[in-house]
């Protein structure tokens, strides 16, 4: 036995080149795209793993080679210790999978999709209910209904349920949150609890920094890499700098007059606000703090400056690691 | 599991507004609506007629013309230059010219001209009209040559053609048999393949994928439905020719059926090739296109192979649908039995293994 196969996922120097024009998830165009560009990680059994990052980094190519869909041109994966070039049939029976995209039969009704994938994994529902007991139930009234007729929230809920009804030992789940209601999305994440604590494990990748801290742990993805792979708050107090949020009458230009002043390590636009980082005071009088900086900026001539202190979230960190 | 797939793919298929109605309508319009109007028999031809004689032979001859069914007499001129802007107004396809001096000439010296003029604008029109013409006229001058010397010349010789296995000559007993493969062609080769492709362009043929199904059981739940319906639409037809034009086949139902099935697994094959290279139903539907009209030209279904050109004839080996088309004709028409179609059995078997083999092979090659 070993040592990688008591982790959930192995991933070693997995790399993916989309040729040009490959249609595959988001290739763009001109030239090998590196989807996925070497990347290791590895996943513990049962643990919420969040795979973070903008559009088109390669979060789904990577989800597809590691639910078997994509051949990787190098490097290896093990999902539960099976290799996911060799022993793909092994991993097809354990893992659920629910695409960025609805992918299930529109013209067929709720329970008939439930069913198909029931029968395809040598199930039936009532075996599993009680995993989707809580998912499906808000579904049941429209069972009869045809997937297609289903709003995004609901067709979300009968994709988990489909995803789920094997009993799956790790759960995939690409941007699961992307597209629907904030109501569904806070339920999504209470079910992913529960899942957990069933001893599935979770893979979930999303768009959206503010999921990270409902993750064990997460990898910032860019550009088919890994920027970082920790735990949230680990990230979090990696960040080693000291953040202020700014807010003035004249963002735009305030965003220039920022850049411009003493002590300030990087800017950039976070929301209604301007997030800039510099050195941590060190007890020495040069250390910017929110009453120099405030200062500084109404003698720059900026009116209704307010500088406040904050605690950096998991996005400072991502934008922090993208500004190196 | 593979039972629950066929139930699905059946609920999809009859849950489809159009696919269902499309299989029922489409035998029926194959077998009764095409042959008549893909006909090369030419029927209503608009004849001017000049007639400078005005005897009681011409009479004679103008209603011997009429009579046949062929020709439809639509202006009587004065002259050939009246009856020629008949012509120009697309009113008449052919002019009959009959002489001043026809009855006295003949009556004379036995022999005498008469001019047709065709509108060759429709090459086929004017070609088949002026050949129809000059037959009954030749009919005509051997009934009144008999009048005038059976006594004299005994030994005259008259062909009588006669036409072995469509005595007829009806263009219809010709086109259905092969217009019932068209119809096979298309529900067992492009329904299955686009709907392949359509799982692919909607994203389900993932969530299949990660699941533990084999590629066997999940190609044969998209084949056999297609199968099953296929012979379905083959025995309409079938029902259908019997009711309308009273064609049944002369030789066995089961060689026909035994054919239809090689043809439909070598088809349905040719449909996993396309599926496989297809990322979208329009890819797909225009790759179709392509080969089936190309297939189709090179069967032979609308003119003979010993037609074409001779590397045309080369080329047509490529067409499963010439093999099928040609085995259906034969034992529909001529009652010709499995023995005596051994070529067109192992070329469709080639198909089949051939296709088949390509289907599996570039299948592995993806992903």
């Amino acid at each position: 036995m070993e040592e990688s196969n008591s982790k959930a996922i192995s991933v070693k120097a997995l790399a993916k080149n989309f040729g040009k024009v490959m249609g595959g998830g988001d290739g763009s165009g001109s030239g090998a795209v590196a989807a996925v560009a070497g990347i290791s990680f590895e996943v513990e059994r049962g643990e919420i793993f969040g795979v973070i990052g903008p559009d088109g980094a390669g979060k789904t190519t990577l989800f597809r080679i590691l639910t078997t869909l994509l051949l990787p041109d190098s490097g290896e994966a093990k999902v539960m210790g099976y290799d996911t070039v060799k022993d793909y049939r092994e991993i097809r029976k354990i893992v659920g999978y629910m695409p960025g995209k609805f992918s299930l039969y529109q013209d067929l009704t709720v329970e008939e999709n439930l069913k198909i994938f029931a029968t395809l994994f040598n199930t039936t529902i009532e075996e599993n209910y009680h995993l989707i007991k809580d998912i499906y139930g808000h579904l049941e009234p429209f069972k009869k209904r045809r997937a297609g007729a289903l709003s995004g929230g609901m067709k979300q809920k009968l994709a988990l349920s489909c995803a789920l009804i094997h009993k799956p030992e790790v759960l995939f789940l690409d941007e699961p949150t992307t597209g629907i209601d904030p109501v569904s999305r806070k339920e999504l994440w209470e079910m992913l609890g529960r899942l957990k604590k069933q001893g599935i494990t979770i893979v979930v990748s999303t768009p959206y920094m503010d999921e990270a801290s409902l993750c064990d742990r997460i990898a910032l993805m860019q550009e088919g890499k890994f920027l970082m792979c920790d735990r949230p708050q680990a990230i979090i107090d990696s960040f080693g700098k000291n953040l202020f949020s700014v807010k003035g009458d004249n963002m735009g230009a305030l965003l220039d007059g920022l850049r411009e002043a003493k002590g300030v390590l990087s800017c950039f636009a976070f929301g209604d606000s301007h997030h800039i980082t510099a050195e941590k005071d060190n007890g020495t009088s040069s250390a910017v703090t929110a009453a120099s900086l405030k200062a500084e900026l109404e003698r720059a001539g900026f009116e209704g400056v307010e500088v406040t202190k904050t605690e950096p979230s998991v996005e400072d960190c991502f934008m922090e690691l993208l500004s190196k | 599991m593979l039972k629950y797939l066929l139930e699905k793919e059946f609920k999809q298929f009859f849950r489809n507004k159009a696919l269902p109605k499309m299989a029922v309508i489409m035998p029926f319009m194959a077998i009764l609506i095409f042959p008549l109007v893909a006909n090369f028999e030419i029927k209503n031809i608009n004849l001017a007629i000049v007639d400078h004689d005005k005897s009681s032979t011409s009479r004679q001859l103008i209603e011997k013309v009429a009579a046949g069914g062929y020709f439809t007499i639509s202006d009587v001129a004065e002259s050939y230059a009246e009856a020629m802007n008949g012509i120009e107004v697309n009113r008449s396809d052919i002019i009959l010219e009959i002489p001043a001096r026809l009855e006295n000439d003949l009556q004379r010296e036995g022999k005498t001209t008469v001019q047709i003029s065709a509108n060759a604008v429709s090459a086929i029109k004017g070609g088949l009209g002026s050949t129809y013409l000059a037959g009954i006229i030749g009919e005509y001058n051997i009934e009144i040559n008999g009048k005038i010397t059976t006594v004299m010349n005994p030994h005259s010789i008259t062909i009588t053609p006669r036409f072995w296995y469509n005595p007829r000559l009806l263009y219809t007993y010709f086109m259905v048999p092969a217009l019932m493969v068209m119809v096979l062609a298309m529900v067992c080769g492009f329904l299955p393949a686009l709907n392949i492709v359509g799982e692919k362009e909607s994203g389900t043929i993932e969530q299949i994928n990660v699941t533990p199904i084999s590629k066997l059981n999940f190609i044969l739940s998209k084949l056999l439905p297609y199968w099953i319906i296929g012979f379905v639409v083959l025995t309409i037809s079938f029902l259908a020719a019997w009711v309308a034009y009273g064609l049944t086949p002369v030789g066995s139902i089961g060689t026909i059926y035994l054919f239809a099935a090689l043809f439909v697994l070598a088809f349905s094959g040719f449909g996993l090739v396309i599926s496989n290279y297809a990322s979208t139903l329009q890819q797909a539907m225009f790759m179709m296109f392509f080969f089936v009209l190309t297939f189709i030209f090179m069967s032979g279904l609308y003119t003979p192979v010993a037609n074409m050109p001779q590397w045309a004839q080369n080329l047509s080996i490529i067409s499963p649908l010439k093999y099928i088309i040609v085995v259906l004709r034969q034992v529909y028409l001529k009652g010709s039995t499995f023995t005596e179609l051994h070529t067109p059995f192992w070329m469709l078997t080639s198909f089949a293994i051939f296709f088949n083999g390509w289907a599996v092979l570039s299948y592995r090659k993806k992903s």
